[in-house]
């Protein structure tokens, strides 16, 4: 993300301070983190201390201060999903890929994370991938709904070195 | 100015000040760690709950944040409140076991034994180093992170305070006194924010007096001439 964007994103805000939040979020949402850089930027530019937006930033759990894989994997943990094995699920995906929950693959792949709820808990249980639902998971569907987005994966990097 | 009760004594006070002020200046006791006089009032660590009665309804609250008013009943030492602040100081002794005011305080109070789970963090999460740092020295160096159980209070980005100037006044401020300040030749560390800055010496007796980047920092933002800290304070008067 370059200088002249964020600073497009600022003032698209109005250049005010309490707007920090909705400028976080567009920077989130286009890089899927908050780089270091940016936040300082940012904090220059609406003249509001580095500190303070270190606070509001690692406050929320929807801002991440890593660089997030290209994947997200999202496995609901609510009631409906709980009761019906979502920790069973959560296990399954962190031995495929090797990771805890909100962290990434090395590859930079993919991002493990827990939500409360989706909302579809009649689907239970229930995973989330880039937004994509997948209802009625188990165990065993794990390796292969994940494999779809490793082998998407490959593909480009064989592209890319021919 | 407006007149009210503490404990059944009249006490009169300005408008807009807080209660736990106006009690300590009229000599009564109420426990506090996160209030200080020259910072606005936080009310972090709820040891200064009373309870607060107005227009016949009674409720506790924290006085270092809350505004006198006409009228107004306060009891500091009712069976209530003292309960209260025993549960209080039992959970601060069992986040941070090995913090001697703690200790000291707790046993005061009658605090016997801490039937929660103990963790080994030191640091209460008061703020009050935040903002004295904020407030008073300006340096913004360090805040509060994250939140909840997981909420410290740290430099922006883990790591060494960029910002800090080594001041050495949230050391002072901190009640429990875990943020250490250290001088060796020089150079000084304030320890917990990991900030090390050398230090500039005396023109005429030629000790190290302060931190040039602290200097510095000064001089641009007082617009100080360039050479008006070349002398220490104490040759300078």
């Amino acid at each position: 993300m370059t200088h002249s964007e964020i600073e497009t994103i600022i003032s698209k805000y109005g250049n005010k301070e309490s707007s920090i939040l909705a400028i976080l979020q567009d920077i989130q949402a286009k890089e899927k983190y908050l780089p270091r850089e940016a936040l300082e930027l940012v904090g220059e530019k609406l003249n509001i201390p580095i500190n303070k937006i270190y606070r509001i930033a690692t406050f929320y759990r929807a801002f991440s201060l890593m660089p997030r894989g290209k994947h997200e994997v999202c496995v609901c943990m609510g009631t409906a999903c709980h009761v019906r094995g979502a920790q069973r699920i959560v296990d399954q995906i962190k031995l495929e890929l090797g990771i805890r929950p909100g962290e990434t693959t090395k590859d930079q792949n993919f991002t493990l994370e827990t939500v409360n709820c989706l909302g579809v808990c009649a689907a239970g249980p229930v995973v989330a991938i880039n937004g994509e639902y997948f209802g009625k998971m188990s165990p065993g569907k794990v390796e292969g709904t994940l494999k779809k987005f490793r082998s998407e994966k490959k593909k480009e990097g064989a592209n890319g070195k021919a | 100015m407006v007149s009210f009760k503490i404990d059944g004594r009249s006490v009169e006070a300005k408008e807009g000040t807080y209660l736990l002020e106006v009690a300590l200046d009229a000599g009564i006791e109420i426990p506090h760690l996160c209030y200080n006089e020259s910072v606005k009032p936080y009310g972090a660590c709820r040891l200064c709950l009373v309870e607060v009665s107005r227009k016949g309804k009674s409720r506790m609250t924290t006085s270092c944040n809350y505004p006198v008013m006409e009228g107004i009943e306060v009891l500091t030492q009712t069976d209530k409140v003292l309960r209260a602040r025993r549960m209080i100081m039992e959970l601060l002794l069992s986040m941070c076991p090995g913090d001697k005011l703690l200790q000291e305080m707790a046993e005061e109070m009658g605090v016997r034994e801490v039937r929660f789970k103990k963790e080994d963090k030191d640091c209460i999460l008061c703020g009050l180093c935040a903002r004295v740092c904020d407030e008073i020295v300006g340096a913004h160096a360090i805040q509060f992170a994250f939140r909840g159980d997981r909420r410290e209070m740290v430099p922006p980005f883990g790591g060494e305070a960029m910002n800090c100037i080594a001041c050495g006044a949230c050391v002072v401020v901190c009640p429990v006194n875990v943020i250490g300040m250290k001088e060796e030749g020089d150079e000084r560390t304030i320890l917990r924010w990991k900030r090390t800055l050398k230090m500039k010496p005396c023109k005429v007796c030629g000790n190290y007096f302060a931190p040039w980047f602290q200097l510095e920092k000064f001089k641009e933002k007082a617009k100080l001439p360039k050479d008006f800290f070349d002398v220490c304070f104490t040759c300078r008067s």
